[in-house]
């Protein structure tokens, strides 16, 4: 397609090409290349507000000693270490299931757990914020069953506080990544699974050994989206927890604690952004890794 | 002799399925239920419907100045779900239709901000509308959300599908590339452009941590703002909430359960 470039011809064609494509990339460059370039540049800055020098490696060395970043940090990656396995097991485990043509009342299983994604991010928060209240449903449904002596205090502990917010995302984004497994198991032929079913090979060596391995792509896809999402968590805790940030800290993330920086402490632009990067390294690694993860497994 | 065992499978499954489908489903009744308690029935773990609804609603309406909320959250989602299709599609049919390595190069860097998170954004972009004056105003919501790299992506994979016959054909009789795009292009792709609204619709009306950042009045918040004020407060009135949460959910569902089939073709969008 690219043979008439030369000429009149050509010369149309390119300037046709360039008119379309043009508002898209100006509003792109001005809204996220300028931006992310410009926060590089503020992360070498310190000074509060807008008066801001030129401060060279002073807030890397200052990340090191802030025990808030820290611990945001560590609740990030407390986060998507234990969230997001969970969640991509249980939603391959759900599509397995669902994908089964037999089973009477799929439509309806599918769409029952594929709801929770029409919600806003802040209206569930607020609803499991009243769930999970001490003497709220969650608490009082558990007793009555005898799982709990007493109400455990979600919403005040923190180590309840963290697995609040881990149960709330589970709950949001299960049926969300489902669906891409769906999916991607309408492409594989279901001769596969009738011949190995024939040959004895049992219900759960057929989920790892064929629908897993056949399924790696969008899992790394997934997985992709989810480390990224999970890396950025901000609406969640911010609405969930006590005190934006939770009992001591306990459910503060990066993006809560930029914002904190930003817009409730007296405004540090220069570390706030040094912190925004620590993200933006995260999120190029751990992106990376899963692909290099799944290119290994491959061979 | 295999009988018992696939009956125990059977249960199983329909036992943890069932179990996952009701728990998927729980909040959305707790919530409806919720609008008709009391707070203090809320708060208790009351699970039967209550008599508190009117009062509730009332309470909504007084607190709330609930049409200028959804008048705002109207007008933000669909100023950005329009512009953002309308740059979005005509980019995508761009980049597939008028190939050149110079495009293909700057594609691919396009792709690469879709890993930007917006956290690394918010402080340039807050400045950058307050240098405007823009802060305070919708059109600073919208404004940065209308170059979207993944509906460009969603556009272009969807127009390998357009087919260059009719291109051609309408090149024979005359028309110009805007008149192709516009009234070929267009009517043919509909569907696309079904599941890409579906797509940028949620998330601009579902959108929180940039409005929270620019808006800052009364009279500009949206609705996701709003619920989120009334549930943080010191004493949140749940069942005020309630009807808040019923009430700015009901326009992502009703899209949901009207428009399933592009529902789920728009989610899944990028996996082809």
């Amino acid at each position: 397609m690219v043979h008439a470039r030369r000429g009149g011809i050509g010369r149309y064609y390119d300037v046709n090409g360039w008119l379309f494509v043009a508002p898209a990339l100006s509003l792109i460059a001005l809204f996220m290349v300028y931006p992310i370039l410009w926060s590089l540049w503020m992360s070498f800055q310190s000074g509060r507000g807008m008066m801001m020098k030129f401060a060279g490696f002073a807030n890397i060395i200052r990340l090191w000693n802030d025990p808030v970043f820290l611990k945001a940090l560590t609740n990030t990656m407390t986060y998507f270490v234990v969230q997001v396995p969970i969640m991509i097991l249980l939603a391959l485990i759900l599509a397995s299931l669902l994908n089964n043509p037999r089973l009477t009342g799929r439509g309806f299983f599918r769409t029952a757990i594929f709801l929770p994604c029409v919600t806003s991010l802040v209206a569930y928060s607020v609803l499991f914020k009243g769930m999970f209240a001490p003497d709220g449903i969650v608490n009082s449904t558990l007793q009555a069953i005898g799982l709990i002596a007493s109400p455990i205090p979600w919403l005040t502990h923190p180590f309840w506080a963290k697995t609040l917010v881990i149960i709330a995302i589970t709950w949001r984004w299960t049926g969300y990544n489902m669906i891409f497994y769906l999916a991607a198991l309408q492409n594989i032929d279901k001769s596969i699974y009738e011949v190995a079913r024939i040959d004895g090979v049992p219900a759960w060596a057929r989920f790892t050994h064929i629908t897993i391995p056949l399924l790696k792509p969008v899992i790394l896809f997934t997985t992709v989206i989810s480390t990224i999402g999970t890396l950025q968590l901000f609406d969640e805790v911010y609405n969930l927890t006590e005190g934006k940030g939770g009992p001591s800290n306990a459910t503060l993330t990066l993006s809560l604690y930029i914002y904190n920086l930003t817009f409730r402490f007296m405004p540090s632009f220069g570390y706030a952004a040094t912190v925004s990067y620590v993200i933006v390294v995260l999120v190029a690694l751990l992106a990376a890794l899963q692909f290099y993860l799944a290119r290994e497994r491959e061979r | 002799m295999k009988n018992p065992a696939r009956a125990a499978s059977a249960v199983l499954t329909y036992g943890f399925v069932g179990l996952m489908a009701f728990l998927s489903i729980f909040p959305f009744i707790w919530m409806v239920l919720g609008a008709t308690n009391s707070s203090i029935d809320i708060i208790k773990g009351r699970l039967a419907p209550g008599e508190a609804l009117a009062a509730n609603v009332a309470k909504f309406f007084t607190q709330v100045n609930a049409p200028l909320v959804f008048w705002n959250s109207a007008k933000v989602a669909i100023l950005a779900t329009v512009l953002t299709l309308a740059v979005s599609s005509l980019a995508g049919y761009g980049f597939e239709m008028f190939r050149s390595r110079r495009r293909e190069g700057l594609y691919r860097a396009m792709l690469l901000t879709l890993m930007i998170p917006f956290a690394a954004l918010m402080i340039p972009l807050f400045i950058m509308m307050g240098k405007a004056g823009l802060i305070n105003t919708h059109v600073a919501v919208v404004l940065p959300t209308i170059g979207s790299a993944f509906i460009v992506f969603y556009f272009r994979q969807s127009t390998e599908a357009f087919p260059s016959e009719l291109r051609d054909a309408a090149k024979v009789d005359g028309l110009k590339e805007w008149q192709i795009f516009l009234y070929i292009y267009v009517p043919v792709m509909r569907s696309t452009y079904a599941a890409a609204f579906i797509i940028v619709f949620m998330t601009a009306w579902n959108n929180y941590l940039w409005p929270l950042i620019v808006l800052q009045s009364n009279e500009t918040k949206t609705i996701t703002l709003v619920i989120s004020s009334l549930a943080s407060a010191y004493y949140p009135d749940y069942g005020v909430v309630m009807v808040g949460t019923i009430l700015a959910t009901l326009p992502t569902l009703a899209v949901f359960f009207f428009m399933q089939r592009q529902f789920v073709q728009g989610m899944l969008g990028s996996v082809k």
